[in-house]
Parts: structure tokens; sequence; C-alpha cells
């Protein structure tokens, strides 16, 4: 479960205030707001990547307000994806298992079974410039699934994908859920994404996160 | 009235003379390449095979360039050593004082070379320079070469990558940090693999620089031949003398030098674009 309680946080003139909300585990919750609204600065925060100025952060009823990014146990797929340029995605992968120096055999059979579950097996000795948008994005998702998260902040991570690949990236998002049972907080401000994929809809504005009506027509 | 915003039946006119433009465009910046040209033109027609390979035999002119390799290599490790860390630090962390930092990291750029030999020169007259000195003689010596090699050279190194890791996007190194990176491990595996192309151009503009400084060193080195004679040492040493078929020929092995280094820069650099276009 991810439960934010009257977090507040400032970046430069920028500010957000006694943000209230919870996502129970196991729940797609997508979260939308206009451009500039803080969504980003906001999964941010969730993530350890910005310093808050109030407030309290608990993942899974444990406090992580003041652990660094590594301690929080959170798959952070950004904005752009931010793939390391001078990897394969066999070595994106593998990457967070190297740093918690796994055995090499752990680490072949994750990366076996991730490669499987995203669909990426053929793409395992390539790098990140020749890879599709879709195809990225797969990797991007990968690479926060490695460590088993028990949260995936995902940053509009379906934006410049075509229509077809669209679809792809629903149906799969649909099978990381099954198969890894992970609370997710999606940002976007597509609401056809929004209506597909979430079981929870809140929306940023005006500083706060508000559950949002449409919830109720969603399902 | 209301204003009419009804079609116009009269075609656009025909205004289709880019030429004079990139004419213009074309002239003027042929010159300056045309200039850099003539002038290597004539340093080739001055010397011949003959001059190259007497230069090359003499015994001062051979410690010149061993002495230049050597401190030119030295100075670019010791730059680039300096350089990362304080270029990462500047572009990664906003702390108080940064803009002065970045103002007085311009200051070799643009001070005199010469009042910065003079500059050297006192700083190891002083109190703890000449205690240093007790220890190892810098001024006068060859350490005195790669410090001021050093103290120009570096600045240029700071400011390549300083804009290097500014260019590199910082959600890389986050993303590291939440798959259980600590700070240093998001550098040393995310941002320094990244920034792998400014690390070499940082380091080929040091050495470029570095084998070109002669202010500083005639002033803290001094011009002793088998000494401290690096080869724009050579060049003025062999002028002062009157030996210009020697200076020339000396002239010729720098360029040489340096359009092979900036070769090899363009060859490792340019290698990325070229796999994302195949």
């Amino acid at each position: 479960m991810i439960a934010v309680d009257h977090l507040s946080l400032k970046v430069g003139e920028f500010a957000l205030e006694n943000i209230t909300f919870e996502v129970p585990t196991g729940q797609y919750a997508v979260l939308m707001g206009r451009t500039g609204a803080g969504k980003t600065t906001l999964l941010e925060a969730l993530c350890g990547l910005k310093t808050l100025t109030g407030g309290t952060i608990r993942l899974h009823g444990r406090d992580v307000t003041h652990l660094k990014p590594a301690e929080r146990g959170i798959g952070y797929v950004p904005q752009d994806r931010a793939l390391f340029q001078t990897m394969t995605v066999r070595e994106h992968l593998a990457f967070a298992l190297m740093i918690q120096k796994k055995s090499r055999d752990a680490i072949r059979h994750r990366v076996a079974e991730l490669s499987r579950l995203l669909g990426i097996e053929h793409l395992l000795d390539r790098k990140p410039q020749g890879l599709s948008g879709g195809e990225a994005q797969r990797v991007a998702l990968g690479r926060a699934l490695s460590i088993q998260p028990g949260i995936l902040c995902l940053d509009e991570p379906l934006n410049a994908l075509d229509d077809d690949t669209r679809q792809e990236m629903y149906a799969l998002m649909g099978q990381v859920r099954k198969s890894t049972g992970v609370t997710i907080l999606h940002v976007t401000h597509n609401l056809d994404e929004a209506t597909r994929l979430a079981d929870l809809l809140f929306r940023l504005q005006n500083g706060k996160v508000e559950r949002n009506i449409l919830t109720t027509h969603l399902h | 009235m209301s204003p009419d915003l009804s079609p116009s039946s009269i075609p656009p006119r025909r205004n289709n003379r880019d030429w004079p433009f990139f004419a213009g465009l074309a002239l003027l910046s042929s010159v300056y390449v045309l200039l850099i040209l003539a002038m290597l033109a004539a340093d080739f027609s001055f010397t011949t095979p003959h001059h190259l390979l007497q230069a090359l035999a003499s015994p001062e002119i051979r410690y010149s360039i061993k002495l230049s390799l050597l401190s030119c290599t030295l100075t670019t490790l010791l730059s680039l050593w300096v350089a990362v860390p304080t270029g990462y630090l500047m572009s990664r962390h906003p702390f108080p004082g940064r803009r002065l930092m970045d103002a007085i990291l311009d200051i070799p750029i643009v001070l005199p070379p010469l009042v910065i030999g003079l500059s050297l020169l006192i700083l190891f007259q002083t109190p703890p320079g000449r205690a240093l000195q007790q220890i190892i003689p810098v001024t006068y010596a060859i350490p005195s070469v790669i410090i001021a090699q050093f103290a120009v050279a570096c600045a240029f190194a700071v400011r390549t990558m300083l804009v290097t890791f500014d260019q590199i996007s910082p959600r890389c190194e986050q993303v590291a940090l939440t798959l259980g990176c600590n700070r240093s491990q998001a550098f040393w595996r995310v941002a320094l693999p990244e920034a792998r192309r400014g690390v070499l151009t940082a380091g080929t503009l040091a050495w470029a620089r570095a084998l070109g400084e002669f202010g500083p060193i005639l002033v803290f080195s001094g011009a002793t031949r088998l000494r401290t004679e690096v080869l724009p040492t050579t060049v003025f040493l062999e002028l002062s003398i009157g030996n210009i078929e020697a200076a020339v020929a000396v002239s010729l092995i720098m360029i040489v030098a340096a359009l092979a280094v900036l070769t090899l820069a363009r060859i490792f650099g340019l290698r990325a674009p070229l796999e994302r276009v195949l």
C-alpha cells in the first residue's frame, strides 16, 4: 500500500502542500493532472529523489519518509525512460542484481524470467539506440521490475507510442500485474490510458490530490 | 470598415534569389578556412625532408619531443583526474559559491599566459612553496613544466566536463539510485560511462593545449636545453639563433602530432552517432 500523508515539498518556486492519498496493495492507480501540476515531482518524492518539507510516506506499512531511494523498494520508470546508453538490454535487466551482488546463476535466471514476461528475449544483446519506442518501454519496465519491487512508479510510460504499440502495452501491463501483484502508480494526462488501466483515478490540481469522480464509472 | 481577409487574386511576388545570401556565407567562412590551410601549406613548403631529418637527429630536439610527449600525457591524466569530479560536482550539486567557483575556473582561460607563469613562479617562492621545493625541486625543473601546462589545460578540461555532464540527463542516475546504487555507484556505473565521449574530448583538448603551452613554461621553467625544453621552447630557441629551418621543422612535428590527436578523437567520438545511423 502507498500511504501519503500531508506531504509538502518545495522545488525552487514550485510547491506541493498537504498532499494526502492512499493506494491499496495490488491496485492500479492512475494520477492525472495538467502539465506543470507537479505529477513528476510527486513521483520523484515517493521514490526518494526529492526531499520533503513535511508529511510522511508509508509503503506497505513501513515509514520510508527519510529512507534513501535504494532502500524503498520502488521500481521507477521515469519520463523518457532514461535507458543507460552504454549498456545492452541484458545489462539493464541485470544491473540492480549486480549491485546487490547476486550470484551469476540467480542473475541469469531472473534476466530470462523478466525477458520472457516482457517479450524482449530477442533484444537482449541490443543497445538502446536501436530500439523502437515500445521496445525501449519494455526494457525500462524490466529494469524497474528487476528488483522485485512492491511498488511501481510509472511516469507517462506510454507517451509517444503509436496506437498499436499502446494497445500491446495495455495488455502487457495487465500481465505484469497478474504475475507480480505489484502496486502501481501511473502518471499520465491521457484519459484513454486512465480508463483502460486504472482501478483508482486521482487528479492532481491546485496542489491537491483528489479521488476523481470518474472512478465510479470505470467499473 | 471590416478588414478584407479574402484570398488575394494577385500571386505572391517572386523572390527566390537565395544565392547571394549563401554566396556571402560561403565567402566569409572560406576566408578563414583558407587562411588556416595557407599557413599549413607555407610551413610544409618551407621545409624539406632533409631539414626534418636533421631536426630529428639533434639530441636537444629529441629530448624536447620526449619531454613534450611525456609532460602532455601526464598533464592530460592529471587534468582529467581533477576535471571529471569538478565538472560532475558543479553540474549535479548546486552548492553555495558555485557561481564564484565557475568564475574562478575561467581565470586561467582569460589570463595572459605570461602572467600565469609569473604567478606560478611567485607562488613557489612563498614559504609553503619553498618548503615544498625542499622536498621536490619544482621551479626551473621538469615538475614546473607539468604544473605550468596543468594550470591552463585543466581549465579547458573542466569546462568540457561541465558541459558534458550538463547535457546528460540526471534521470539515469536517479533510476540507478532507485535500483540500489549509492551516489558513488551511480556515478561510476552510469554517469561516467555515459560521459565517455566528453572525457575523450576533454582529454584531447587538454593534451593539445598542453602541447602548445609556451608562455607559462618560459617564465616558470626557463628555457634550458636538455632540461626544461619542450617543443614550443625549441621553436623559440631555434628562432632566436636564426635557425628558421629547424624552427619550422619542429613546428611541423607539433602540427602533425596535434592533427593525429584530433583525428583519433574524431574517429572515437564519431563512432557512437554512426552506430545510430546504421
